[in-house]
C-alpha cells in the first residue's frame, strides 16, 4: 500500500511537531525514518496510524482519502520501542487478537497464529504469558502480531532500541526478509544512521520536525542535499567548518588549505560549510589527500578495535569539537595536542543555505 | 541484645490484637458476667449472644441492610469511577488537574455536614430509608476516592497499550472491558475494597438516612442497647461479626493494599 502525506502539519498547543510535510511512500517497499530523538518520527508514524489527527493536511493510504478514519479501519500494524503486549493473554492469544477481531474462522487463526510464532520462533513458548519472555522474545511477540495481521502498511517505531546488542542485530539481519515475502509497506523509525544503512531501501532524513531529504538510502548517505541530511546520517555527528574559496585553494584556517578539487572547483569564491564524517578524520598520515590539522584532545573513547577522539581545532573555531573515529587502537592523552589528517577529497561542502555544492 | 529482637514486634502485636481479643471475649460471656468482675477468658462460656443475633430478624436484617447499601454503593462507586478515571489519567483538557484536586477535598469535609441536606432531599424525592439512598450518599467520598485509586493504577499502564490495542482492530468499549480493566484488575479490586471499608465504617449518614427498612447494623447496635438496658454480651458478639465482611475482603487484596493507600502510585 502506499501512503501519502499531503501538507500535514502537527500542532500541540503553541509548539509545531511536524512543520508542512509532503511524503510519499511507494508500495511493497521498505524505507527508513531517520532522525534524532525529538525529530518527530514517532509524531509522524502516528498520524500515519490514524492514532493522532493532523492539524493541517491530509493522509492518503492506497489513493483513500484517510485524514479522520481510525486506526481500526485503516489495516495498519505498529510495533512500538517499549515491548507492548496484553499482559493477561498468553502469546498465541496474544499473536491471535488482530484475527479474532477481524472475524476469521477458528482453524483459519490457529493455521496462522502458528505459521507465525514458527517464523518468529515463538512456538515454544505460546502457552506463556509476555511477562514471562526475554525482551527479545516479548518483541518478538508485538512484531508477529503485526505480521500475522497482514496489514498493508506495518510502521515500526523503533522497535530494536530497547533490546541488547546481540537480539538487535539478529532480529535487523531478519527484519526485511520478513515482511518482504508479504507486499506490506514497511517504515522502519530509527534514530540510528548505521541501522538505516543496514537496512537499506528508502530514506527518509527527519529533522526538527521537517523531512530534510528522501531518496535511497545508500544515495542519501554518500550526496546528502543538506547539511541537516548530512548532520542527521552521521554518527557520531559531522564534523563542520567554516571555509573559504579562494581561487583554486580551500582555507580552513591560517595555513591550512588545499586545492579545491571535485564540485567546490566550479563554484564561486566565498565563505562556505565543509563537512567531513568522522571516519575520514584520521590520527595517522594514511589517505592520500591527507590534509594535517591540530587539534587538542577532549574526550577519547576506545571501543574495541576502534579510537574515537573528540578534539578542539587550534587554528580555528568550529560549532562542536570535531570527532575523529579510526580503526586500530590509538593511545591519545586528554590535553595533549596533536596532528590529525582530514580525506579532504571526500569532504562536503555547503553553502550559507545549508545546500551541499554538487558538481 | 540481639535475643531480644522479637520483643519489641511481640509487645507491639499483643497491643494491637487486645482490644479484639476483648471483644472476642466479652462476645462468649453472659452479660452478668461481664458487669460482675474481671476475667481473662469466659468462665461461662455461652454462644447465646449469637445465636441471639442470627436468628432474631431486627439483629440479622442490620446486616443484610448493610451488606445490601454497601454493595450497591461499590458497584455504583467503582463503575462510575472507572470512565472518569481513564479521562484524568489519558486525557489533558480544560481544569483537568483543578477537578482531580477538587474531588479529593470532597473527603475532606466531614461527611455530618451533609447530613442534613441529604435528609431533606431524599425525603422529597421518597429516597428516604431506602438502600440506595445510603449507597448514593457514600458515594460523595467513596467515587472521588476510587478515581484517585483507579487513576493511580492506569497511569502505570502505558498509554502505547491503548494505542496497540486500536490498531490492532479493538474498538474503545471493546478495548477497555478486554484489555484494560482486566490489566488494572488489582486497582479495581483496591478501589472496591476502599469502598467496601469506608461505606461498611460510616455511620453518620447511614442512621440518619434510614428508620427501619434500610436500618444499618450499627444503628441496630446503638438502639438495641439504649432500649433493653446494657446488652453486652449481645452488644460484643454483634462488634465481632462486623468485623468479619471487612476481614474476608481485604483478605483478596491483602497484596496491594499498600498501592492502594498510595492512591496506586508507587
Amino acid at each position: 500500500m502506499s501512503i501519502d502525506l499531503k501538507g500535514v502539519v502537527k500542532r500541540v498547543g503553541a509548539e509545531t511537531h511536524i512543520y508542512e510535510t509532503d511524503l510519499t511512500f511507494s508500495p511493497g517497499g521498505f524505507n527508513v525514518l531517520l532522525g534524532a530523538t525529538g525529530a518527530g518520527k514517532t509524531t509522524l508514524i502516528k498520524l500515519m496510524a490514524g492514532l493522532e489527527n493532523p492539524t493541517e493536511g491530509s493522509v492518503f493510504l492506497n489513493g483513500r482519502h484517510v485524514t479522520r478514519v481510525s486506526p481500526q479501519k485503516r489495516n495498519v500494524s505498529l510495533v512500538h520501542q517499549f515491548f507492548v503486549n496484553y499482559p493477561h493473554f498468553s502469546v498465541y492469544d496474544n499473536i491471535a487478537s488482530p484475527l479474532r477481531l477481524a472475524g476469521i474462522t477458528r482453524a483459519e487463526i490457529d493455521r496462522r497464529v502458528r505459521e507465525t510464532a514458527e517464523l518468529m520462533r515463538l512456538t515454544p513458548m505460546l502457552k506463556r504469558r509476555p511477562g514471562e519472555l526475554s525482551g527479545g522474545q516479548q518483541q518478538r511477540t508485538a512484531l508477529a502480531r503485526a505480521i500475522v495481521k497482514d496489514s498493508d502498511l506495518v510502521l515500526l517505531d523503533e522497535p530494536l532500541a530497547n533490546l541488547d546488542y546481540k537480539l538487535r542485530e539478529e532480529l535487523r539481519n531478519e527484519l526485511p526478509r520478513l515482511f518482504a515475502d508479504r507486499g506490506a509497506t514497511v517504515i522502519y523509525a530509527t534514530s540510528e544512521p548505521h541501522e538505516a544503512l543496514l537496512l537499506g531501501g528508502t530514506t527518509a532524513a527527519m529533522r526538527d520536525g521537517r523531512i530534510a531529504q528522501l531518496g535511497p538510502t545508500a544515495e542519501i548517505y554518500r550526496g546528502p542535499n543538506t547539511l541537516d541530511t548530512a548532520q542527521v546520517f552521521s554518527d557520531p555527528p559531522m564534523n563542520t567548518a567554516r571555509v573559504e574559496k579562494r581561487g583554486k585553494e580551500v582555507h580552513l584556517a591560517p595555513g591550512v588549505s588545499w586545492p579545491a578539487a571535485g564540485p567546490i572547483a566550479a563554484a564561486s569564491d566565498g565563505v562556505y560549510t565543509f563537512g567531513v564524517r568522522p571516519n575520514l578524520v584520521s590520527p595517522q598520515e594514511e589517505a592520500a589527500a591527507g590534509v594535517k590539522i591540530e587539534g587538542e584532545v577532549l574526550i577519547t573513547e576506545l571501543s574495541g578495535s576502534e579510537s574515537v577522539a573528540h578534539f578542539a581545532l587550534t587554528a580555528t573555531e568550529t560549532p562542536d569539537p570535531w570527532v575523529s573515529q579510526s580503526h586500530g587502537v590509538h593511545p591519545y592523552e586528554i590535553g595533549e595536542r596533536r596532528p590529525f589528517f582530514i580525506n579532504v577529497s571526500r569532504g562536503l561542502y555547503f553553502d550559507a543555505a545549508g545546500a551541499r555544492i554538487a558538481g | 541484645m540481639k535475643r531480644l529482637t522479637w520483643l519489641v514486634p511481640t509487645i507491639y502485636i499483643i497491643f494491637l490484637m487486645l482490644p479484639i481479643y476483648w471483644l472476642v471475649n466479652m462476645s462468649f460471656k453472659t452479660t452478668n458476667e461481664i458487669l460482675g468482675g474481671f476475667s481473662p477468658y469466659p468462665v461461662e462460656f455461652t454462644t447465646e449472644n449469637y445465636v441471639t443475633i442470627l436468628t432474631d430478624p431486627t439483629w440479622y436484617w442490620g446486616y443484610i441492610n448493610s451488606l445490601m447499601y454497601v454493595s450497591i454503593n461499590t458497584v455504583l462507586s467503582v463503575a462510575v469511577a472507572l470512565p472518569a478515571a481513564y479521562a484524568f489519567s489519558r486525557y489533558r483538557f480544560l481544569g483537568d488537574k483543578h477537578l482531580f484536586f477538587w474531588l479529593l477535598t470532597n473527603r475532606m469535609a466531614p461527611p455530618a455536614v451533609f447530613a442534613l441536606p441529604f435528609f431533606q432531599l431524599y425525603s422529597a424525592v421518597h429516597l428516604f430509608d431506602t438502600h440506595l439512598a445510603v449507597a448514593l450518599a457514600h458515594c460523595l467520598f467513596n467515587i472521588p476516592l476510587a478515581v484517585w485509586i483507579l487513576e493511580g493504577f492506569m497511569s502505570g499502564v502505558p498509554k502505547e497499550l491503548d494505542e496497540t490495542a486500536y490498531v490492532d482492530g479493538y474498538s474503545f468499549p471493546a478495548f477497555f472491558t478486554r484489555i484494560f480493566i482486566p490489566n488494572i484488575g488489582a486497582g479495581v479490586g483496591v478501589a472496591a475494597f476502599f469502598c467496601f471499608m469506608f461505606s461498611w465504617v460510616e455511620l453518620l449518614l447511614a442512621k440518619t438516612l434510614t428508620a427501619v427498612e434500610a436500618k444499618p447494623i450499627a444503628a441496630t447496635m446503638t438502639r438495641t442497647a439504649s432500649t433493653s438496658g446494657y446488652e453486652l454480651g449481645l452488644l460484643a458478639a454483634a462488634g465481632c461479626l462486623t468485623i468479619i465482611p471487612g476481614a474476608i475482603v481485604i483478605y483478596f487484596v491483602r497484596n496491594y493494599i499498600a498501592k492502594g493507600f498510595a492512591l496506586g502510585r508507587v
